[in-house]
């Protein structure tokens, strides 16, 4: 922000103190991860900001780490909750247990910020059930030596460096262990299916299935504290907003919110402004401004929510399909006569169909941000394989006695490929386009990973807060649109095949 | 035609042309003249180079050696769509677009040359007239048409630019022996309506001997024998012909 634009919103601040949320302030962009407590960090913050005069807009449920660091050193975002050892570990590839300042220090590279800490940390923990410990006398993680117990850790655990292998090898842990699916894993524990497991120590899931932490005295796991992620260079006047958050959440607070969204299903804008009114003080909220929290939300039913949700996912799977459409179509035509060259471009759409969305999406965010632009190109590159495949095979392979007859006939290659090659081939084309069109209806519910929209958002935000009623809003559109596509389609495809 | 190196009275010229395909060598040497203004029959049994000497004369293949040369000129290298243009081709099978309406395939090529639609309309009537269809075949799918209907608009097309040499590739080979009759009716009048040079590939030595004015007997690449249809059935002159002759019309 400009110091003159600072200076003239001072002003005005002085002057319209009773109504702060209508002084024109920048908007910001704020993301999250894909998962509860991220997306209750971000919430907190946007609401944290609206009271402060902000205009938010949220990014929400980004897919993954490497998707929301992109979009912040990008500037799509302007700041998001991150985890110090997430940083530490995955990003910046630090040795050991490095602390926010350390982190800080390497971040300056990229130009980014770590803001002061929220004041929990969510790091792996090894738990129990409570009666388990209580009967065994369990104390930290080292007391396990001692019992024979039925050990199941989530798969990522068993592979990761500062999972299983580690962990065993610092405890001498020398028993054998089962891997179990995350999901599954609480109520397995709870059922006596299993005695020990992994977990997030802020998991709400803890308080509800009564768990206990095992202490990790030999402090083998890094920490990861939670905190705002910036870019360095952010005006003094949103460091300020931010600057309440600071030290605002223990461990158990945030096990308590987190378990108001998983387990008693509350959605988690209604717990981050519960949350925000509570502690409205100590975030720098003036009193009056309070009414305005929860301002930009709720007030649209979920249908009408839902239809927004549908009519993103319909724009984005045309505008691919339509682009996906004119360049396959185009590629085609130009190299079928080529065999080796058609064969590379059939090989090339292959490989693009190879490379894991969130990985394409993710290198995308340097080139076109995160949004629709880069979601459109993404579904486009997953479309083309079956147009062209198609229409390369179609194309190349017509009648040779017919093309013979239109060689004789003084057809000229435009011509044969008018009259002969195309309308022959439409068929097996516009199966090609149906494959792509139900494929891209498919695909484009990865668009919620860089904060594109579509049905993909109450699928993503349902996954990540165990919302299956959420899952379905999303889900059961999504099916419905890819079967009325196919029919349409098929519908299509007969009436432009010639009658057999 | 122009009245170039060769006699004025041929159409079709071979100078000394070598054709293989990998290691199958189908012409070694072969030297001919075809007829302006006749129907020449070439004759031979499955695999003895009548097709690929057919279609040497419109260019959908090239001779390795030597040269051939359509109206006193060799044949382009370049701009071959308009020279065959000026060449009729039919087929065994007779090769219609599967997609386009009896006239709307007789009629492409005129289309592509810029004929508007009535003067293509009446052109396409008055072959349908010749080969003995009537008019609610027009707009019919091939699919739609008889083996001996197909076979007959597949001559129209061949005859719509109205061409001067017309290349004939066994079309009356795949109907009936019935249909085939009113086929070779048709080609007699099609002969009398639009005059032009025939080159008739057939194995059939009875089509030869009805429908043509020369006939030439082709043995693995070789011509064993040349001449009036009559006099060579009479008088083979290789035991190759004597074998094919005897095989047919005894």
């Amino acid at each position: 922000m400009k110091p003159i634009a600072v200076l003239l919103q001072m002003l005005l601040l002085s002057w319209v103190s009773f109504s702060w949320a209508e002084v024109a302030k920048p908007t910001v962009v704020i993301g999250s991860k894909n998962f509860g407590e991220s997306y209750l960090l971000a919430e907190i913050a946007a609401q944290v900001l609206e009271a402060k005069g902000w205009q938010v807009k949220r990014q929400l449920g980004l897919g993954g780490t490497l998707i929301c660091y992109e979009a912040l050193k990008n500037g799509a975002i302007d700041l998001y909750p991150e985890y110090t050892g997430t940083l530490s570990q995955a990003v910046l590839k630090l040795s050991g247990n490095p602390g926010r300042q350390e982190i800080n220090q390497a971040l300056t590279a990229d130009g980014l910020e770590l803001l002061a800490e929220y004041g929990f940390n969510n790091t792996y923990a090894v738990v129990v059930r409570e009666a388990l410990a209580q009967q065994l006398k369990l104390q930290s993680i080292a007391d396990l030596h001692d019992h024979s117990l039925n050990f199941a850790f989530s798969h990522e655990f068993l592979q990761r460096e500062d999972g299983w292998p580690g962990l065993a090898a610092r405890y001498g842990l020398d028993t054998s262990v089962t891997g179990i699916e995350h999901g599954l894993a609480y109520q397995a524990l709870a059922d006596g299916a299993i005695d020990v497991t992994d977990a997030y120590s802020t998991d709400g899931e803890l308080q509800r299935y009564r768990l206990k932490i095992l202490a990790d005295d030999l402090g083998y796991f890094p920490e990861y504290r939670a905190a705002t992620l910036v870019r360095s260079d952010i005006s003094p006047a949103l460091r300020q907003g931010l600057s309440g958050l600071s030290s605002i959440l223990d461990e158990t607070q945030v096990q308590a919110l987190n378990a108001q969204v998983v387990v008693k299903g509350r959605s988690f804008q209604d717990v981050a402004a519960n949350f925000v009114q509570e502690n409205a003080e100590t975030l720098g909220i003036p009193a009056q401004t309070l009414d305005s929290v929860r301002g930009s939300w709720g007030d649209t039913g979920w249908t009408a929510e839902l239809w927004g949700h549908f009519l993103r996912h319909l724009q984005l799977t045309a505008a691919a399909l339509a682009a996906a459409i004119v360049v396959g179509l185009g590629l085609s035509v130009t190299v079928y006569r080529r065999a080796k060259v058609a064969e590379g471009v059939v090989y090339l759409c292959g490989l693009m169909q190879t490379i894991p969305s969130l990985a394409l999406l993710a290198l995308m965010i340097p080139l076109f941000g995160i949004g629709f632009l880069p979601a459109i190109i993404a579904l486009f590159l997953y479309s083309l394989l079956p147009i062209v495949r198609n229409a390369i095979t179609a194309l190349s392979t017509t009648d040779p006695t017919l093309v013979k007859v239109s060689q004789a006939l003084g057809l000229s290659v435009w011509e044969q490929l008018r009259y002969l090659r195309l309308p022959l081939a439409t068929p097996a084309i516009f199966a090609g386009i149906r494959t792509a069109a139900v494929i891209s209806i498919g695909t484009a519910t990865l668009a919620a990973f860089i904060g594109a929209g579509g049905l993909g958002e109450p699928i993503v935000v349902g996954l990540s807060l165990n919302d299956t009623d959420m899952i379905l809003r999303g889900a059961i559109p999504a099916a419905l649109l890819a079967i009325i596509v196919e029919l349409i389609f098929g519908a299509l495809e007969r009436k432009v095949s010639p009658p057999k | 035609m122009t009245d170039g190196s060769s006699a004025a009275d041929v159409v079709v010229e071979f100078f000394s042309v070598a054709k293989s395909f990998g290691a199958l060598t189908v012409f070694q040497d072969l030297s001919l003249q075809l007829p302006q203004g006749q129907t020449t029959a070439v004759v031979g049994a499955s695999g003895s180079g009548k097709t690929t000497l057919l279609q040497m004369i419109n260019g959908l293949e090239r001779p390795d050696a030597g040269r051939v040369e359509v109206f006193g000129q060799p044949v382009p290298v370049d701009d071959l769509a308009s020279f065959r243009r000026g060449i009729g081709y039919a087929v065994q099978g007779a090769g219609l677009f599967p997609h386009l309406t009896a006239e709307q395939n007789v009629t492409l090529v005129a289309k592509l040359e810029g004929w508007d639609e009535q003067r293509r309309r009446d052109r396409f009537r008055s072959l349908l007239h010749t080969v003995g269809l009537t008019a609610d075949a027009a707009e019919r799918l091939p699919r739609q048409l008889s083996g001996g209907q197909q076979q007959r608009l597949g001559l129209c097309r061949a005859l719509m630019l109205q061409p001067d040499l017309l290349l004939l590739d066994e079309p009356f080979s795949a109907v009936d022996p019935i249909t085939r009759l009113g086929l070779y009716e048709s080609f007699e009048q099609v002969k009398a309506t639009d005059p032009a040079s025939v080159v008739l590939v057939t194995h059939d030595l009875r089509e030869a001997r009805r429908l043509a004015d020369f006939m030439i007997i082709l043995d693995q690449g070789e011509i064993v024998q040349y001449g009036v249809p009559a006099k060579v059935l009479a008088q083979p002159a290789t035991p190759y012909a004597e074998r094919l002759i005897e095989s047919q019309l005894s």
